[in-house]
This record gives structure tokens, sequence and C-alpha cells, in this order.
């Protein structure tokens, strides 16, 4: 992997009346990574996203695409990017197959190579057999595979995902990460995806950059992100649980722990060690534990140590999204 | 050159989303004939031009009409494109606003000329008798009187949040175009005696009023007697065209 930036953003802020969707970020992203922001909705991914592909302008700080400024060589960044939305951008009234020839003129593809990259991106999200119905007959899914491959035609050096597996079944998650992967093995290209999936996030992304309120929190490769939590996971289901946790804090010193959804949640060091003392200090003091478990943390755990919240604590807003979906397939 | 082949895409879009929308192309059929037949017959028992028949008088109004009412209905495209997101795949291509604009126009323009073509055939259909040569000269000027109409029907959507709004503005618009333009009476020149004033100098500054003053000129040739001679009326048609197609690609500059 080179070093070189191909995305280097400097101070970059976007306030929407007064509130900064993205507050002064900055941040580098590596030429031929695979580079996420994870962040709860509303942490600001999509309008960092908007700024970067040139449809929304900064209201401080700059940023730079493949060596271009977003701003002041807009129409050089738009060259050297491809980008799938959050949200459905097809013309339904038009074809698979018409929906991509229209990108790649809209995107300059020499009218001699079109026909035989349609054909292989058709081949490459396998719609090759819905590839002349109209659009509007395709499942969520396909759609969202028609965007992929269409983000791809003309070649783009970058390519943003925004939230790309968003309302798709796991079936169809499972293919597009297969894709994506397959993509970044195959060409010489950067991807930039945001998403709220912990699972997404680990298993695609080289970097992540956790982000919240519009800051990025963290940022560094999945295994890195979780050595910092130092040490195991420990959950522990009980009745008395606020007991539990103000008994292990002064007993046992472990006040690295929170509660999520009603689970105590210890972060410790050499956990295997200190799970028989648990049990101990709880059955003293006649306290019943219904389970208790051990694992390596995950990125939930280090999202909720940043933040001291779960990602997906805010539940409205995921059927927020599964809304947008709905509508999607109505269209 | 990327540009025209972007612009040649958009154009073709809007082209084909129109001649597969089949109630569109077939409703275009049925105002022009409840205007001509039943309008013209009832109009035209009070109403008289020297030299020809109000039907035939009325005729290239009514082709006026359809392309006013059909090219500023065009904007709804814009709204629908914001709408289904479909608007952010074309602002993130490496294409001009002007390039964009232009390409939406002569989509539009074009499907507006369709409509104009559609009334133009029904006319003659129902016996509406008119100068053979004119058909040579009404097409580019139907096309000319598109552009600028179109236009504007894409400016005010480029501004408007939604479909309701647009249909309102709508309607404040069209309709004093249309009755000021001299489509159904004169409302300038020699036979506009007794018309209010002001009606007299709003229909100056109505850019419809030299396009169908041209139509007139075409179907009718010298039976008609013009407000304008031919190359007036295609000067200032193109001066309106030329300055709307410059408002809208500052109207596109902005539009988020
Ligand atoms: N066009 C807009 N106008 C006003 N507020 C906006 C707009 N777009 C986004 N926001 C706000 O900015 C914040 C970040 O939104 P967004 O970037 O969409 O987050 P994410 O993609 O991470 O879910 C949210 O609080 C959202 O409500
Ligand atoms: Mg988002």
């Amino acid at each position: 992997m080179s070093n070189i930036h191909i995305i280097e953003t400097n101070k970059l802020t976007c306030s929407f009346n007064g509130l900064k969707a993205v507050d002064n970020l900055d941040v580098t992203v590596d030429s031929g990574e695979i580079f996420g922001l994870l962040g709860p909705n509303g942490a600001g991914k999509t309008t960092t996203i908007s700024m970067l592909c040139t449809i929304l302008k900064p209201t401080g700080g700059y940023a730079k695409v493949n060596g271009y400024d977003i701003v002041k060589e807009a129409m050089q960044v738009r060259r050297s990017i491809g980008i799938v939305f959050q949200d459905p951008s097809i013309d339904d009234r038009l074809t698979g197959r018409e929906n991509l020839y229209m990108h790649a003129n809209l995107f300059g593809v020499p009218s001699s190579e079109q026909k035989q990259r349609i054909d292989s991106i058709l081949k490459l999200v396998e719609l090759e057999d819905r590839a002349d119905d109209l659009m509007r007959t395709y499942s969520g899914g396909m759609r969202r595979r028609l965007e992929l491959g269409r983000g791809l035609i003309h070649y783009p050096k970058v390519l943003f995902l925004d939230e790309p597996t968003v309302g798709l079944d796991p079936q169809t998650r499972d293919h597009i990460w297969k894709y994506i992967k397959e993509l970044k093995n195959t060409h010489d290209i950067t991807i930039v995806l945001t998403t709220h999936y912990m699972d997404e996030a680990e298993r695609l992304c080289d970097r992540i950059g956790i982000m919240d309120h519009g800051k990025i929190i963290a940022l560094d490769t999945p295994s890195k992100l979780k050595e910092t939590l130092e040490g195991d996971v420990i959950t522990v289901k009980a009745a008395q649980i606020d007991e539990l946790t103000a008994l292990l804090a002064e007993k046992l010193g472990l006040m690295q722990s929170v509660i999520v959804d009603g689970a105590l949640e210890i972060t410790v060091r050499g956990g295997r060690a200190i799970m028989p003392r648990i049990m101990e200090v709880a059955a003293d003091n006649k306290i019943f534990i219904d389970s208790i478990l051990l694992r390596e943390p995950n990125l939930e755990d280090v999202f909720l140590h940043y933040t001291g919240r779960n990602i997906r604590a805010d539940n409205t807003r995921e059927l927020h999204g599964f809304a947008a979906i709905q509508r999607r397939k109505i269209r | 050159m990327s540009q025209a082949r972007g612009l040649y895409t958009l154009w073709l879009r809007e082209v084909k989303r129109f001649l597969r929308d089949r109630t569109r192309v077939i409703s275009s059929f049925v105002q022009p004939i409840l205007w001509l037949v039943i309008f013209g017959a009832g109009f035209g028992m009070h109403f008289s031009i020297p030299g020809i028949n109000y039907q035939q008088y009325l005729f290239p109004g009514i082709i006026g009409q359809t392309l006013l009412f059909t090219s500023m209905f065009m904007g709804i495209s814009v709204i629908w494109d914001r709408e289904f997101g479909f608007m952010k795949e074309i602002m993130v291509a490496p294409i001009s606003r002007f390039s964009l604009f232009l390409g939406k126009m002569l989509g539009d323009s074009s499907d507006a000329l369709i409509q104009g073509i559609i009334v133009l055939v029904i006319g003659t259909v129902l016996g509406i008798s008119v100068n053979p040569m004119g058909f040579l000269l009404i097409l580019p000027i139907m096309l000319l009187i598109t552009f600028g109409l179109v236009s504007i029907g894409l400016i005010i959507a480029s501004f408007m949040g939604s479909l309701e709004s647009f249909g309102a503005i709508q309607t404040f618009i069209n309709l004093p175009i249309f009755f000021l333009s001299g489509a159904l009476f004169p409302v300038n020149g020699p036979l506009a005696q007794g018309v209010p004033g002001w009606m007299q100098t709003a229909s100056v500054f109505n850019p419809l009023t030299y396009g169908v003053d041209a139509l007139r000129q075409a179907l009718l040739g010298g039976s008609y007697v013009a407000l304008q001679p031919l190359w007036v009326n295609i000067t200032v048609i193109c001066g309106f065209d030329i300055a709307m197609i410059a408002v809208g690609t500052w109207a596109f500059t902005r539009m988020k």
C-alpha cells in the first residue's frame, strides 16, 4: 500500500443553521485502502461524503480528493469519484441497462468501451437476465446492486459507498460485502464507506474512523481499535444489577462497566481469572446471577468506550432507515 | 466531446420517458379537439376576422396553447428527479451546469414539440385548411417557442420545493400568458379595437404573442394580417430563448 493520501481534509466543517453536522474534521485516506466511517445515525457521515463528492459546499475548512480541491476544482473531483448514495438515485422508468448507459455517457466513458464495460458490470452484479426490464420492477436489493455497479463504470479512483447495505436481507448483504472485497482486489481503487453496522465495518475496512457528533473520536485498524480496550468483556445478567455493579466496583475494583439492555458489561484484563471472583461476590451477597459470558471486545465496545453510549441506542432512527427502504420498494 | 455526449444522453432520457408514458401522449389528443370543435364553433358565431374563418384563426392559437401548457409542465421533471433522488446522480456527473440545463431543456422541448405536432395533425384531420407551405415553416417555429417556455418551467421548478407549489405557480403564469397572447382573440393590432390599453401593453411583453403571430403567419400565409413581420417575431422569440437559457443555467448552478 502506498502512503499517498488520496483524500485529505483540513478542519472540514458543515453547519446547518448553527448545528455542526461535521465539525473540524481532519482525516486522511490512503490510496488503495477501504476506509470506513462508523457512527450512529446523525453522526455526520452522509454530510461528510456529500462534501467530498462536491454536492454540498463546506461552511469551513477544505478537503482534497485525488489531489483536487473539492470547491475550486469540483469538476476534476467529480471525474475522480464514483458514489453510491444512501438513498436511491436511479431512474426507475428506464431499464437497468439504460441507467448504466446513461451513467457511462454522463461520465465520459468512450463509446467504444461502453458495451463491454456495461456487460461485465451486469455480470458482476448478477443482473444480466433483468438488465432490460424497467427498474421499477426490481427489488430493493437488485436496485442496490445496480447502483453499486453503476458507480464503477467510469473506473473511479475513489468510490464512496454511503450505507451500502442498509435494509437489505442478510443474503444480499453478504453478497455485496463479497463484491466490495473483490473490487478492492481486482481494481486500483480506494473505497470510503459509511456504516452504522459494526459487523460491516469490521469485515470490510482496513481502517475505521469512529464518528460521533460530527467528529472522529478514534481512528485505527479494527484490531488496533479493539486492542485499545485492553482486555476482555464480561457480560453479567442478574436481577439486582445496580447493586451488583456497586459491589463489584467496591470489592474487586471493576470500574470499567456499563449497563446495556439491562446487562452489566465489564471491560477487564484477564477476564478468565476474574469471572469466578464475580460469582463469589454475587453469592456472598445473595445475588442470583442469570448468566455470565466472556468474550473478546468488538467495535461496539469500542464505541461504547469512547462515547458511553451504545451505537444502536436510537432505535427510532433505525426504523427511519427501514421506512426508507419500504419507500424504495413502493417506487 | 464528453459534454456533448452528456447533453445527448440527458435529451434521450427525457424523450424516452415521455414516449413510454402512454397516458400523457393519449390525453394530449383530447383538449385541443374540445377547444377547436366546441369553443371554435361557439365563439366563431359572435366573432369574425376578415378573410379567414374563426376556426382557422383559432387553430394556430391552440397549437401555441398546447406548446405553452406542455412546456411549462415539463418543469415537473426537475421536482420528480429531486424527489426520487435521481438529481443527485446528475449533479455529481462531471458535466457543466450549462450542458445539464441544455440537455434537459432540449429533451423537454422535443416532448412539447411532439405534442404540438399531434395538435397540428388533429387540426388537419378535422379539416381546418392551412397553407401547405406552412408545414415546413411551422416545425422550427414551434421548436423555438418551446425553448423559452420549457426554460421558464425548469427555472420555476428549480426554485420550488414541492409539486403543490409548482402547480399553483403554473396557474398564475399559464393562464395570463395564454389569454394575453392573442391565441383566442386579438389582444393587439388593428383587430383589437376596444381591448383595454393595459391588456394591449401586457401582450407586447408576452413572448407567446410573437409565437402565436409567427404560427399564424406560417399556417395561414398571406390571408392573415400579421402584427409583426415574421423576421421580427423570430428575432424576439430567439432573444427570449437565449435570455431564458442564461437564467436557467444560473438557476441550475445554485440548485442543490
Ligand atoms: N440538509 C440538512 N439540513 C439540516 N440538517 C441536516 C441536513 N442534512 C443533515 N442534517 C443534520 O446533520 C446531522 C448529520 O446528518 P448526516 O450526515 O445525514 O448523518 P449520518 O449520515 O451519519 O446519519 C444530523 O443531525 C442531521 O439532522
Ligand atoms: Mg447517512
